[in-house]
């Protein structure tokens, strides 16, 4: 089985350690599972940093 | 290929699935595909943006922001999968529902009302049960049955103290006898790729997946693909997903069609490769 290097960050609400896949992408959705803040990951030259996600809007589905 | 080296950009402002799942299947078919977050783009009147490739794919989660990006990058004659003007019908259930009876597809009852008054008054003399819908909006979100007076008289209290104009027109549906399950059909150009069963979750009313709606392939019968391919024409065409009602009496109901379809649900019981076939087309667009 393929096993899929991770990469620590801080959740920016409570500072719960998450674990980002190596191959996550810009934009890919991480949810701590503690406090339930989302994040949308983001690849920047010093590594693998977090920007709060949208927040669910009236017109969001499909 | 385009000039840039890009085949198809798929814009997202939430990465689903979904749309992970396309840009794979693209580079698996030898296409150059890219992710672009709508949040990033910017568009000028006077500065058109060239960098898109051959076709864009619009996949965001928020219906207006998908819209005007459309519409932008329509002006620069870009293709958009879907087209501006089916987007803007599948993204309001009121143009929709109207759009769809001109085409002649079988579908629910439905009043639209543009006061708190007479929203009361037609739920009155229609009778309930009777299903409001927000005009905008996906998921099942903020559909309720509407099980008397007294409920009808608190959802239009409510709805007249939201500050979204959109908000005080009431879309008012009859509410459809049917078994505990709806069918999402997928249709891609002029076909119907795969169809599924969505069943509501327990205690649940609604059956879309995003409320915990269980998939069951459904087979596309000739009435299924006649009356999806009747409601994808209606619309424009695309890549659509129709959802429908069996009715007791009157058989399929058309209640709505999505413009940025969530296909998940439908891939894990489907044998059909549904990305690949999105891909496939707009590839098609392209050279047609």
């Amino acid at each position: 089985m393929e096993v899929k290097v991770k990469v620590k960050v801080r959740c920016l609400e409570c500072d719960r350690d998450l674990n980002i896949p190596d191959d996550a992408v810009d934009g890919e959705i991480v949810t701590c599972p503690d406090c339930g803040a989302t994040y949308e990951v983001v690849h920047t030259s010093n590594g693998v940093e977090l920007k709060q996600a949208e927040s669910i809007g009236e017109d969001w589905g499909e | 290929m385009s000039s840039n080296g890009t085949d198809i950009t798929i814009i997202f402002d939430r990465l689903r699935w979904e749309e992970k799942e396309l840009l794979d299947k693209a580079s698996k078919l030898g296409y150059n595909a890219k992710l672009v977050d709508a949040k990033d783009l910017v568009f000028s009147t006077h500065d058109g943006i060239r960098s898109f490739g051959s076709v864009v794919i619009e996949r965001c989660i928020s219906h207006y922001r998908g819209l005007y990006i459309t519409a932008c990058l329509e002006s620069l004659d870009i293709p958009v999968i879907n087209r501006y003007h089916v987007a803007e019908v599948c993204g309001n259930k009121l143009l929709c529902s109207l759009t769809l009876v001109k085409g002649n597809v079988p579908t629910p009852k439905t009043q639209f009302v543009f006061s708190a008054e007479k929203a009361i008054e037609v739920a009155s003399n229609l009778g309930y049960p009777i299903v409001f819908k927000p005009i905008v909006g996906s998921w099942g979100r903020l559909v309720i049955p509407v099980k008397d007076r007294d409920m009808m008289e608190s959802i239009v209290e409510m709805r007249e103290e939201m500050p979204n104009p959109l908000s005080k027109i009431y879309y008012l549906q009859e509410y459809v006898k049917r078994p505990p399950r709806d069918i999402r059909a997928i249709v891609v150009g002029d076909r119907v790729i795969t169809a599924v069963y969505r069943y509501a979750a327990e205690g649940e009313w609604r059956t879309n997946i995003a409320r915990g709606g269980k998939a069951e392939l459904c087979p596309i019968t000739k009435e299924l693909e006649d009356v999806c391919l009747r409601a994808a024409g209606a619309v424009g065409g695309g890549v659509l997903g129709v959802d429908i009602m069996e009715d007791e009496s009157r058989g399929l109901l058309v209640h709505e069609v999505n413009n940025t379809v969530e296909f998940r649900g439908a891939a894990s019981v489907s044998s059909v490769d549904i990305a690949q076939e999105i891909i496939r087309y707009a590839m098609k667009v392209v050279k047609a």
